[in-house]
């Protein structure tokens, strides 16, 4: 078996493919954002409730789709709880950076989700990575601009 | 709390235990005769160069041919040759080249025509693969015939190559769609035809073999039901032109359509057969060099069928790609082929079926060369991604079926496709992967 197969799908990321944390909807007011990968299916529904400096308070996710996608999400929403809005956004850039460009050193402070980082090795799932990722992204702009929707 | 375990509840198919033996009333329809029951046609794997290498570090096993097929040395030579000696417009020159190359595109029409069994090559319309050939039919026959409050018949398991150009035409026309709904066991409910084929429906399109169930429709049957109410029928043969003997007289159709790239030859190349008698009553769909008589500035008039839907430069390279496909399928016969490629999909239907973890989706009983599955809790990305890494070549996805695979639930499945290259042996190599990531991913 090739190695970075392996590495990949590592016993951290089936763990969290198959019990996610942070699973289900916020019933608080919250920026509700839906995520999907037209072309595989991958589907996240993401609810983020922001504070008043636009800290992430709380965040939980539904979705279906492959390991991949879903392991990002789960890792994500216990690595954003809690962080301001300078750290989150960091946060975004520096895994955005580690899954989509070069080789580099992935930062300390993404914890387990470097474990994604071999992702870079088969281009065709990098955006199975970034799905919740990029529904973040969405769910701070609809935040800052003040859209917010209850669920 | 897998979300993948949702979904598998709500399967529809598959849904007999795992070990059932298959109901004996279909039992006699499951085995292909036996005097021809997986012939051997293991000679002809060297004729496919791209076999013969390793795919990440194993030997490549090749099972993605309902996408497409690969192609054999006599196909290459004959698209090498024909731009080593013969390369010309078609048509129109008056020099050797040019005549030679209409030679040989007219001369793949001519073979085209004898592989359907048409009357006459002018039924044979060159086009980029399946799905020119449906919008050809949708816009060029849809727009003259279809009006307001006509009904469309489709099937529920239609491709989206066979669903999307006639939503198209139905917005233009003011058509309604319909849709033959399927049994739980994934095939055609035609108990449902009676109400469905009223006088209102204007044509019935549908696939010939579900590129995603494997299941192989009745298309003489439907065909014949289609005409009794006044109706064109139009057959997608994607999955059927080169896997089995095709016959438009005896299936009955007004149009077929497939591509020549899931059939040995090479992508941008297909055609549209359609009966002399709906042809001649059909306006053009693009307009362009070849396809007219005479032009003016105001207006023009076009020639008959098939030069009238062939509008600028066709894809004369890969007409004769075609021709040379068809003449190296015929070579080997399609009754084999038919075999061959059935033996493999049920022996793999079966043998998936009863490994742990394992369901297989569509019918029982006789199929194309396919296989759709899915396991109960590894997403088939994921699981298609694993197969990759052992050299196993499939396809995970919604396989262009999406309205069907969110009707049963599925974000996806994985498939394994076969033809005439493929052998017992690599069925076995996929079942030791399939088992093996069974282990992997629990």
């Amino acid at each position: 078996m090739n190695p970075d197969f392996e590495e990949l799908y590592q016993q951290v990321i089936l763990d969290h493919s198959k019990r996610p944390r942070n699973f289900g909807a916020l019933e608080d007011p919250a920026v509700h954002v839906d995520g999907d990968n037209p072309s595989c299916g991958d589907e996240i529904h993401l609810h983020v409730r922001f504070g008043d400096e636009g800290q992430v308070e709380d965040l939980r996710f539904t979705g279906v789709g492959c390991a991949i996608s879903q392991a990002s999400a789960s890792l994500m929403t216990l690595k954003l709880k809690g962080k301001s809005k300078k750290d989150a956004l960091e946060m975004l850039t520096s895994f955005t950076d580690v899954v989509t460009a070069g080789e580099h050193e992935a930062p300390k402070m993404l914890g387990d989700l470097r474990l994604l980082g071999g992702v870079r090795k088969f281009p065709q799932r990098v955006k199975c990575a970034m799905l919740a990722w990029r529904a973040f992204e969405q769910a701070m702009q609809e935040a800052s601009s003040g859209k917010i929707s209850t669920e | 709390m897998t979300q993948l375990s949702v979904f598998i509840n709500n399967l529809l198919f598959a849904s007999a235990p795992v070990h059932e033996p298959i109901a004996h009333s279909s039992a006699q329809a499951i085995m292909p005769d036996p005097t021809i029951h997986n012939p051997s046609l293991e000679s002809y794997r060297s004729d496919f160069p791209i076999l013969h290498q390793e795919a990440n570090g194993g030997p490549l096993v090749y099972f993605d041919n309902a996408a497409t097929t690969q192609k054999p040395r006599a196909v290459i030579d004959a698209i090498v040759r024909y731009y080593e000696r013969d390369n010309a417009n078609v048509h129109r020159g008056l020099h050797l080249l040019s005549s030679r190359a209409t030679d040989a595109f007219e001369g793949a029409r001519a073979k085209v025509a004898r592989y359907l069994n048409a009357a006459t090559s002018e039924e044979i319309i060159f086009t980029r693969g399946t799905t020119e050939a449906l919008n050809l039919v949708a816009n060029a026959w849809g727009n003259a015939y279809l009006k307001q409050g006509d009904v469309i018949l489709l099937t529920e398991m239609e491709h989206h190559s066979n669903l999307v150009p006639w939503q198209q035409a139905a917005q233009r026309t003011g058509a309604v769609l319909r849709f033959i709904p399927l049994t739980p066991s994934g095939e055609l409910d035609l108990s449902q035809l009676d109400k469905l084929l009223t006088p209102e429906v204007k044509l019935l399109s549908f696939t010939h073999i579900s590129n995603f169930l494997g299941t192989i429709n009745p298309a003489a049957t439907l065909c014949a039901r289609a005409r009794a109410v006044g109706a064109i029928s139009v057959v997608d043969a994607a999955q059927s032109a080169g896997h089995m003997p095709l016959d438009v007289q005896s299936i009955g159709c007004d149009f077929l359509a497939f591509s020549g790239h899931k059939m040995c030859a090479p992508t941008g190349i297909g055609a549209l057969y359609g009966k002399a008698t709906v042809l001649e009553n059909t306006p053009p769909w693009q307009g362009g060099g070849e396809m007219i008589l005479s032009v003016r500035y105001e207006s023009s008039t076009y020639k008959p069928a098939p030069a009238r839907f062939e509008a600028g430069t066709p894809n004369i390279a890969g007409a004769v790609g075609l021709g040379a496909a068809i003449d190296y399928l015929e070579s080997i016969g399609r009754d084999a082929l038919r075999a061959h490629d059935e033996a493999l999909a049920i022996d793999a239907y079966q043998r998936i079926r009863a490994l742990p973890g394992y369901r297989v989706v569509g019918p029982t009983g006789p199929r194309g060369g396919l296989v759709s599955f899915v396991h109960e809790s590894v997403h088939p990305h994921d699981l298609t991604s694993y197969c990759d890494q052992k050299g196993l070549a499939l396809r995970g996805g919604h396989h262009c079926n999406q309205p069907l695979m969110r009707k049963l639930g599925f974000p996806s499945t994985s498939r394994a496709s076969f033809y005439l290259y493929n052998t017992a042996q690599e069925i076995n190599r996929m079942i030791e992967i399939l088992a093996e990531a069974h282990r992997f991913f629990s």
